[in-house]
């Protein structure tokens, strides 16, 4: 770690980055945002932002849960819990038995409702309100580490599988005519969604996450023309939001999740608008 | 009636059915689908073509055999199905054009990190073979019914099929744009010798373009040369008598 950090002082030779936290938390952007931006690609495209957002909401029962076992760690807690749930609601929604907005919409409140009942249990909640908004600054080189494994995980799954999403999110009977395994594509899809959600939420908060992964993807998509350009202009717009709203919430003292969404709020505005003047 | 003596390949359906949460969609389908030859399946809506469709393609368990079958009734080990479906129901828009979604097809390279050229020389050549090369950078979502199905022909021909599904779209592809694609259909068939078995619901056309056809409500009430088909009191029971004659 100490070698990252001497680079990073003299690449970056600015005040904010002469603490070990504000390093971290850059290194942790730098890391976390190419992921979500990736993915929110597809989870733009397949029409998913609610259902990352019952996500989301899942993580306040992984941490309840985590909790009512005994576990010891928060972190895999709701990562156990995150990839359960969405296996349950994409096993759900397969099966066809209701429409897909009204299952997520089930898991997604009973999720929150779970997690507020144990979690307030004996009116503690506000001890775990840190968890709605997120701190960034809180990241340790532990969870640089897993960021590091998440990442190449993702981008290696990204690599193998992003064919098979694109023709299934296009026409599953389709798909499956060629081979592909649509439910299996689908099914790695959202727990690798689960993944770096659960990864990302103790720094952006479950009130927040959502927006980190389905902003940047909705504003390169507005501005892409093709499937390079969309994934290319997500993670850009991830990235440099990430990095802007990191270094605006340490001028101003604020939460860094939130500014990285307004941020990513802004390019989105600004994107809608250019794709309007170009489509005149 | 309708049994044709072919000595090449046929798909050959024996009493197959299909029953999903206690209904019964099919019961005892048994046909042949030649290989080079236009197989028309017409019926009502809900008479269950799209069910033997997705049968066909494996999407549903089924009971009856489905075999594929050389002149000699053996079995061929492998069935490569092109499918074509009915319509696509996607975001419209999607920043994916038509070169990714076929590059997606056809290469293990993923589309997010660019088309390879020689992905992009497959892709031309098979939009060429259906009279759309200059589709390739359109956005998908921005394709009219036709082209669409234009794309979607030329995307089901790689690999080359055993046997060519084609579902045949209700509405929003005009009658020029039906014929074009029917004539690519029909020149396919000669050149490439593949089954094709296409739903339609335009009797003119069928009369005009198929080479065998079967009427399906449930189970197969007859089959045959369109001329037989529409001539029988089964066609005339589904569809009204005088309709084979029109339309549709």
């Amino acid at each position: 770690m100490e070698g990252i950090y001497q680079v990073m002082d003299t690449l970056l030779p600015f005040e904010a980055f002469q603490f070990t936290f504000m390093k971290n938390a850059f290194l942790a952007i730098l890391l976390l945002t190419p992921l979500l931006g990736l993915l929110g690609s597809m989870a733009v495209n397949q029409q998913m932002a609610f259902f990352s957002d019952a996500l989301g909401h899942s993580a306040l029962t992984g941490i309840g849960l985590g909790i009512v076992l005994g576990m010891s760690s928060d972190l895999t807690a709701m990562l156990i819990f995150g990839i359960i749930w969405a296996i349950l609601i994409c096993v759900i929604k397969q099966t066809g038995a209701a429409s897909a907005d009204t299952v997520i919409s089930v898991f997604s409140s009973t999720s929150i409702a779970l997690g507020l009942v144990i979690l307030s249990r004996g009116g503690g909640f506000a001890k775990y309100s840190s968890l709605l908004i997120g701190d960034v600054l809180a990241v340790t080189p532990t969870d640089l580490l897993w960021l590091v494994c998440a990442l190449i995980a993702g981008i290696v799954l990204w690599m193998v599988m992003y064919n098979s999403l694109l023709l299934t999110s296009i026409n599953p009977s389709l798909a499956r005519s060629r081979g592909i395994h649509t439910r299996l594509s689908e099914m790695a899809f959202v727990v690798l969604v689960a993944v770096a959600v659960m990864l990302a939420i103790r720094w952006v908060g479950v009130m927040l996450i959502n927006a980190l992964l389905i902003l940047p993807a909705a504003a390169g998509r507005n501005l892409a023309r093709n499937s390079r350009q969309h994934a290319l202009y997500s993670v850009l717009i991830a990235l440099v939001c990430g990095i802007a709203g990191l270094l605006s919430a340490y001028a101003w003292d604020t939460s860094a999740g939130a500014a990285i969404v307004l941020y990513a709020a802004a390019c989105y505005a600004v994107s809608l608008a250019l794709r309007k003047v170009r489509r005149g | 009636m309708g049994e044709h003596a072919c000595s090449l390949c046929h798909i050959g359906l024996e009493n197959v059915s299909v029953v999903r949460g206690g209904q019964t969609l099919l019961h005892d389908v048994s046909m042949h689908i030649h290989c080079g030859q236009l197989t028309v399946l017409i019926g009502q809506n809900g008479a269950g073509k799209t069910t033997l469709i997705r049968a066909l393609l494996g999407e549903l368990p089924h009971g009856g055999e489905i075999r594929h079958l050389d002149g000699e009734g053996r079995d061929l080990p492998h069935l490569c199905t092109g499918y074509v479906p009915q319509h696509l129901q996607f975001d419209r828009e999607m920043p994916v054009t038509v070169m990714d979604f076929m590059a997606a097809a056809f290469s293990r390279r993923p589309v997010w990190t660019g088309v390879s050229r020689k992905t992009k020389e497959a892709v031309l050549a098979a939009l060429e073979d259906v009279e759309g090369k200059e589709l390739a950078s359109r956005p998908l979502g921005r394709c009219s019914g036709g082209e669409m199905q234009r794309v979607l022909l030329a995307l089901a021909l790689h690999p080359a099929p055993d046997l060519l599904v084609l579902d045949e779209p209700v509405s929003g592809v005009d009658q020029n744009g039906l014929k074009l694609f029917l004539d690519t259909v029909v020149r396919l068939k000669k050149s490439h010798h593949m089954a094709i078995l296409l739903v339609s619901h335009d009797l003119r056309l069928v009369r005009e373009y198929a080479d065998h056809v079967v009427l399906l409500d449930k189970t197969v009430l007859c089959q045959g040369s369109a001329e037989q088909v529409f001539n029988t009191p089964e066609f005339d029971m589904v569809f009204g008598s005088g309709n084979g004659e029109e339309e549709g």
